[in-house]
């Protein structure tokens, strides 16, 4: 035992072997949460849209009661025998909100059974692979869609790090110095899913999607990218992990209220950031193929858009990656403009101070909740606005966001001259 | 080759751009085919579409997929009997298609209703049109992208169809009307329960207004789309709302007031632009003066009979068919032969939520037409197509045709 720990530790005093190790570990956790995320978020989607729309949505998918058999249980009412066994009434208010939790007919879930199961379905469901498609480029479209924002969310930090005996772990998988251009060129390259599903689907309707697709995705791609410089120059870094530190120190980008957040310079800036932030924000929902710009697919006029001719796990490719896409943009919007993991007001610090895995700790379920009010965010928006016209959508971009973003950038340098 | 159609369009709605043909560059042409089952072709519609890139060069709509030679079966069957084919026409407004064919035949035999009768009909076409009026705002809305809009609409349908059920005991297919009266009176207290849905509709019509009618995307989209001149919804026959987003005041309750539409206060909202968005802001109005119409007709709801009275060619009550003689024998007559029309010939057409539907009945005497001959508003709609998709993107494809509110089983009877 003693020797496993010693060998252990030697391992993890290599510097090399350490880093290996918990950027691993890392790997794992992230991958992890944003599959779980792309889940949730198909959930919210649903949950919200029937918010949205006076009705339940998916509220029914539970798990079975006959899942408890193995553990013993034989009864067929579990929930009347327990609640004899605590002694409440059978018509009481316990058991009528037990009953309102469907709890006498299986295990809630609040729904959220359904995305997994319809993953299964999607998994079990027979696949086509039509005749006259260009296959290998059919089976590549899906790989190429859903591939990048996993790759793209190595940069994306969910902590502050933390300081071991064994060296200091930054709570991102990869602490590159170039973090947002990494995302727009490794994000940018699910256009080439697109453009091979439209145009290997052999077919007119996928063909015009994966057209109206490509175009979209590389003039968002230009107005995004301008859209963040205002941002990077007050900053004045391309490390993710730094930025979000600076808003912990200095108060968020779009919520500086404490730290030298409270500065004249920083409530001017305030401008170009929040013009910066709308425009970021706008060309994240172009990227993820949203509404009201989810051109591509505009199930109106181009029936499914390029994954018209797909089916089963291939179609649920697109499907996971579009989601993908949105939970990664989110998280950049968070991380650049929502102050990231850090929990604001100084908290950062001073719980830092007492623990740092407890900060660790925080800041992580801090980030998360950001996410998913942005997702929230993103849902709402859907099932609220109407879909732009496919040649409104790119003068949006061509004529109105670079045009601003360029704009945004000058008036960002004579600030920052002039202020400092 | 040039190819583009530039459409004149009055001043008011701007410019379309995106109409400018830019280069004389040799363009190649693409044949596309929506429909006949595509998200946006409601129904059974098939237009044969040649695009150059997004923009629409020609269009061809194919129609028939949903024919069911419904002219014909109207010859082999008794005039009562026709009914229960009418619920099948305009299936988004059956209970209008029942009334302006009993109207059509009660014509013909120069019988009058009661004024129960009329005010019944009045309550029920009013409530189909806002029912029809509500699922063609929700559709188009969801056709523009807005899925939400839909689902508010739709509710409204909902409470309609429950309406139905109270009154015929059936949603869909109401077949209520009878030549000479209805199947059954109103159910007690139902004037009350339409008085609480006006209410709710007022409130939809001004979410939806809220929702949509103000988005700037909403409007960007639709504002200066699909523009019908005058000229154009003339000369092709349009009638109901869609002629009278084009500035042409005709609503044939106002024109040829029948079931009594003269003792009702009610306008006539006319729009002058011609494109989607006049089409869709004029629906939202038109529901409001349902909305009006239905409020006074509960209000002055009259009481007393709801079918033709001591006519041969009504059925008697059922009490009185199992005790009397006579009635005995009109039962039995009623119900083999039905009613025993006069020779001649007839047209009668009604206000209905898509437009004017007609019927023109020819009869040789007896309980069967020799001919009936339905003008059917969506056909003359839908008709438009070829002329009026030419330059527009595909995009604009589902706008437009949501902004007609046609339906397939009209159009193709």
């Amino acid at each position: 035992m003693e020797t496993i720990w010693t060998w252990c530790c030697d391992v993890l005093r290599n510097p090399q072997w350490f880093y290996l190790i918990t950027t691993a570990a890392k790997l794992v956790l992230v991958f992890a949460v944003i599959l779980a995320f792309v889940v949730l978020s198909v959930w919210i989607e649903r949950r919200v849209a029937g918010w949205i729309q006076d009705r339940p949505g998916p509220n029914r998918a539970g798990l079975p009661l006959f899942l408890l058999r193995p553990f013993g249980s034989k009864e067929k009412q579990p929930l009347s025998k327990l609640l004899q066994f605590f002694g409440c009434p059978p018509d009481g208010i316990i058991a009528r909100l037990c009953r309102w939790l469907r709890l006498d007919r299986e295990i809630p879930t609040f729904g959220l059974m359904q995305p997994c199961l319809d993953g299964g379905k999607l998994f079990l469901k027979q696949e086509i692979t039509p005749k006259y498609v260009r296959t290998i480029y059919f089976i590549m479209a899906p790989m190429l869609v859903l591939g990048p924002p996993l790759v793209a969310a190595a940069v994306v930090p969910f902590a502050s790090g933390v300081d071991t005996h064994f060296g200091h772990i930054s709570m991102c998988v990869a602490n590159l110095d170039i973090g947002p251009l990494w995302v727009f060129a490794v994000s940018g390259l699910s256009v080439y899913g697109l453009t091979l599903a439209g145009w290997s689907s052999n077919s007119k309707y996928p063909f015009l999607g994966g057209l109206r697709a490509t175009a979209q995705f590389i003039s968002y791609e230009v107005a995004m990218g301008l859209s963040v410089i205002p941002l990077l120059m007050v900053y004045g870094t391309l490390n993710l992990q730094e930025i979000v530190q600076c808003q912990a120190d200095s108060g968020w980008t779009l919520l500086p209220l404490w730290g030298e957040g409270m500065s004249l310079q920083r409530w001017v800036l305030f401008l170009p950031l929040a013009i910066s932030f709308l425009m970021f924000a706008t060309c994240i929902f172009a990227e993820a193929n949203r509404t009201p710009f989810d051109m591509a697919e505009c199930e109106t006029d181009l029936v499914g858009g390029y994954h018209t001719e797909y089916s089963s796990m291939k179609f649920a490719s697109f499907f996971m990656g579009e989601y993908a896409a949105m939970v990664i943009g989110s998280a950049m919007v968070v991380t650049l403009f929502l102050g990231g993991w850090s929990i604001g007001f100084g908290v950062d610090a001073w719980l830092a101070d007492c623990s740092e895995w407890l900060a660790v700790l925080c800041q992580f379920i801090m980030f998360l909740i950001k996410l998913l009010a942005f997702i929230f965010f993103f849902v709402w928006v859907r099932w609220t606005l109407p879909r732009f016209r496919w040649d409104q959508v790119m003068k949006l971009c061509w004529l109105v966001f670079i045009e601003l973003a360029v704009v945004n950038i000058a008036l960002t340098a004579v600030i920052l001259y002039f202020v400092h | 080759m040039k190819t583009t159609k530039i459409i004149e369009m009055p001043d008011s709605v701007g410019t379309a751009d995106y109409l400018r043909d830019d280069a004389d560059m040799p363009h190649e042409l693409m044949t596309l085919n929506m429909g006949p089952s595509h998200p946006a072709t409601h129904g059974v519609l098939r237009l044969k579409l040649v695009v150059d890139g997004e923009e629409i060069v020609s269009c061809d709509p194919v129609i028939g997929y949903l024919h069911r030679g419904m002219e014909k079966i109207a010859e082999n069957c008794h005039y009562n009997q026709y009914v229960a084919y009418t619920d099948r026409f305009d299936y988004l407004a059956p209970m209008s298609n029942n009334i302006a064919y009993a109207c059509a035949v009660e014509k013909l035999m120069n019988w009058e209703l009661p004024e129960r009768g009329q005010a019944i009909r009045v309550l029920c076409a009013e409530l189909s049109r806002i029912s029809s009026y509500f699922l063609g705002l929700g559709v188009y809305a969801m056709d523009t992208g807005a899925m939400t809009a839909f689902l508010y609409c739709y509710e409204i349908k909902e409470k309609v169809h429950n309406f139905y059920e109270k009154i015929c005991g059936a949603r869909f297919t109401s077949s209520y009307t009878r030549i000479g009266g209805m199947t059954r009176d109103l159910p007690k207290g139902f004037e009350k329960e339409v008085l609480a849905f006006c209410d709710s509709v007022e409130k939809t019509v001004d979410e939806v207004k809220r929702l949509l009618l103000h988005n700037k995307v909403f409007i960007d989209r639709l504002v200066g789309v699909g523009v019908i001149t005058r000229e154009m919804a003339l000369q092709n026959g349009m009638t109901g709302p869609n002629l009278r987003a084009s500035g042409v005041k005709r609503d044939l309750r106002k024109t040829n007031p029948y079931l009594g539409y003269e003792k009702y206060e009610f306008d006539v909202p006319v729009a002058q632009e011609g494109d989607c968005y006049a089409r869709f802001q004029l629906r939202l109005e038109e529901v409001l003066q349902s909305v009006r119409i239905l409020r006074q007709v509960c209000d002055t709801m009259p009481s007393g009979p709801i079918c033709v009275q001591n006519q041969w060619g009504v059925l008697p009550r059922k009490e009185d068919a199992l005790q009397g003689m006579e009635e005995l024998i009109r039962q039995f007559m009623v119900s083999t032969e039905c009613v025993n029309a006069p020779a001649g010939q007839v047209f009668f057409a009604a206000e209905n939520p898509k437009g004017e539907l007609g019927f023109f009945l020819d009869s040789a005497g007896g309980g069967l037409p020799n001919r009936l001959k339905m003008r059917s508003p969506s056909f003359c709609t839908l008709s438009m197509l070829p002329e009026l998709l030419p330059g527009h993107l595909i995009s604009d494809v589902g706008a437009i045709l949501g902004s007609f509110d046609f339906v397939q089983g009209e159009c193709d009877r």
